[in-house]
């Protein structure tokens, strides 16, 4: 799955450029960086320093200006956007600070919703989304609509969902921005978990140190730049 | 290929159920288009009312022989002895009393609407004998056929509606003298039903006719005898006359009316589907606007583009059709089967007809629903498809 010695995730040299009106952004500056197959990095820094748009093209959900972005020896950056879809719906499960669950859908019909993009019958669905609702710790409020959880139990269910196709790497943006420090640190310890337990390669977006702190790994953004990595 | 049938099937389904969140907008735009479509299908359902009436009793086998320069009954005028030659011509089917053959003329009266009061105009036909049988369809609902050579008259069954004191037992003034109403007469709904029968030849002197008809009604032996019929007309150097099977000269008649109506009524519905269609728009692009975030979640999840245009635009054409099948049974109910007159603008006569909501109309009806949800589906959805994703995940 990983590419050479182990190295899953390859940022080199990547620039992110946005445009305002005539002025240019310059969000992303000739950026490297390298995740290891099994790793559970933690992304740090002040407001705008880069860190969602980082890991926004790690999770192609977004293009560099320039550099190039390898994932498991395959180069992201240039696939086309239908390429994009699909790679994102086998190698990338997402985890949101708002969740993102849609309100209309039950706890198991949304964490579902990505085993719809593949050849998976109907029973073989049900299989997995029950074992993912039971590894997230959420089997008995399955039936349950978004508004009617608590919010980590939102972000429970938005864990189950980005794991339940077995992706090659989780990318949680703030996952703990929206919940109280209970709440926040049951999702933590779940992401842990994931990682120590399932093997599974986890790049965290968080400003919050004692959320890194469960990392094993955090690198500090700083205009675009990385200013500092602290191994845990 | 199924993969993505999944993906769009998954997709409308949850489009579909998010409408109850924004069902003021989605009821707008629904009966939005419910309006255009009940006014398109009130509006055409004239024209073919009107078309039907006028084509109802036009069969293959029956012909009219006029004068060759005329183009109706009205400038059309044969002699007796030419009536006789063509009621002597091969082709034409008999029956114990002779020929089915009948040469009649035909006078425009005044009557008072029952509606309004005011005169309209009337057709009033002289026929033979045979008539009926030439006709076939024609049968006596109320009282009796009128007597030879009296002043008797039998009224179709949409003119005695349309107009007063046409009740059997009644009497109208025509010309000098009145006339006793005997009879009332149906004709499958065709056009006979909006004229007045009487005897030819009592007909012809009270309006100073002297020897002379206008047409001659022939029954065929079976419609495949028309060509012979008409080469021996054509070949006979005794006559200047010409024969249109009934079925073509009544479509003739009613072409000017139903293509004016038709105009009319698309140039309405025209106007009314362009307001449909921004309201259609409007619904869609908040629906877009009111789920971008769901939309990026979904994208970001591997969801293609193209399902997702292709679910936007199956739940506008879902409302489209929803809207669409409430207008067309409305104007089904309000409609179908409503009686009115008009002027035939060939014979400047009165023709009764119902408003018919044919199975085609709502067909029609029903596709310019599609198309309008289509349309105004279209833009909404190439938006909810290019949404940025990254930025619309952040979106709140």
């Amino acid at each position: 799955m990983s590419g050479q010695n182990g190295i899953l995730v390859k940022v080199k040299d990547v620039e992110k450029t946005f445009r305002r009106g005539s002025e240019e952004i310059h969000v992303l500056s000739g950026l490297n960086l390298e995740v290891a197959e099994g790793e559970f990095l933690a992304l740090m820094g002040p407001s705008g320093s880069g860190k969602t748009t980082l890991l926004n093209l790690i999770g192609g959900l977004d293009r560099p200006t320039s550099g190039s972005l390898e994932v498991s020896g395959e180069r992201i950056d240039q696939m086309s956007g239908r390429q994009l879809a699909e790679w994102r719906a086998r190698h990338v499960g997402f985890v949101f600070q708002f969740y993102n669950l849609l309100p209309v859908l039950t706890a198991e019909r949304n964490v579902e919703l990505p085993l719809l993009l593949t050849h998976l019958t109907k029973a073989q669905r049900r299989r997995h989304v029950h074992t993912a609702l039971e590894v997230v710790g959420l089997s008995h409020r399955a039936r349950h609509y978004p508004h009617t959880l608590s919010g980590g139990e939102q972000q429970r269910v938005g864990i189950a969902r980005a794991i339940v196709t077995d992706p090659t790497m989780i990318l949680a943006d703030e996952p703990t921005g929206d919940l109280d420090r209970k709440s926040g640190d049951e999702i933590l310890s779940l992401l842990q978990a994931l990682n120590r337990e399932h093997g599974k390669t986890i790049i965290m977006v968080t400003h919050d140190p004692h959320a890194s702190a469960r990392a094993t790994r955090t690198v500090h953004l700083d205009k675009g730049q990385l200013s500092m990595e602290a191994p845990a | 290929m199924i993969n993505w049938l999944v993906q769009i099937f998954s997709l409308t389904l949850f489009n579909l159920r998010t409408i109850p969140e924004r069902k003021g907008a989605a009821v707008a735009a629904a009966v939005g288009i419910a309006g255009v479509v009940a006014v398109l299908v009130g509006v055409l359902s004239i024209a073919e009312g009107f078309r039907a009436a006028m084509t109802a009793t036009g069969a293959d086998d029956i012909v009219i022989v006029l004068r060759s320069n005329a183009d109706n009954e009205m400038t059309s005028i044969l002699s007796r002895e030419e009536a006789r030659l063509v009621t002597n011509a091969p082709g034409i089917a008999w029956s114990a009393a002779g020929p089915l053959a009948s040469a009649e003329l035909f006078v425009i009266i005044n009557l008072p609407k029952r509606s309004t009061g005011t005169d309209a105009h009337v057709p009033l036909r002289g026929v033979q004998q045979a008539a009926r049988a030439v006709r076939g369809d024609i049968t006596i609902s109320q009282g009796r056929m009128f007597e030879p050579g009296r002043n008797e008259v039998i009224v179709g069954a949409g003119t005695a509606r349309a107009f007063a004191g046409l009740d059997v037992g009644g009497t109208i003034r025509v010309g000098q003298s009145d006339w006793a109403v005997v009879g009332i007469f149906s004709g499958g709904g065709g056009a006979a039903e909006s004229e007045i029968w009487t005897d030819a030849a009592v007909l012809q002197p009270a309006y100073h006719r002297g020897d002379s008809f206008q047409s001659v009604f022939v029954k065929l032996a079976s419609p495949e005898k028309f060509k012979e019929f008409k080469d021996a007309l054509t070949a006979n150097p005794q006559l200047k006359v010409k024969a249109v099977r009934q079925a073509d000269l009544l479509a003739d008649q009613s072409s000017m009316l139903t293509t004016f109506i038709e105009t009319f009524g698309f140039a309405i519905a025209g106007l009314m589907a362009l307001g449909a269609l921004f309201g259609a728009l409007n619904t869609m692009y908040s629906a877009v606007a009111a789920r971008t975030r769901e939309i990026a979640t979904l994208r970001a999840l591997g969801f293609g583009a193209s399902p997702i245009i292709c679910s936007v635009l199956f739940e506008s054409l879902v409302l489209a059709l929803v809207g669409g099948a409430v207008g067309a049974t409305a104007a089904y109910f309000a409609f179908n089967g409503f009686q009115a007159a008009t002027i035939n603008w060939q014979t400047f006569s009165q023709v009764a007809f119902a408003f018919r909501v044919s199975p085609r109309l709502l067909a029609n009806a029903i596709l310019w629903a599609a198309v309008i949800g289509l349309i105004g589906g279209l833009f909404p959805a190439i938006r909810a498809a290019r949404l940025p994703v990254a930025t619309a995940l952040r979106e709140t």
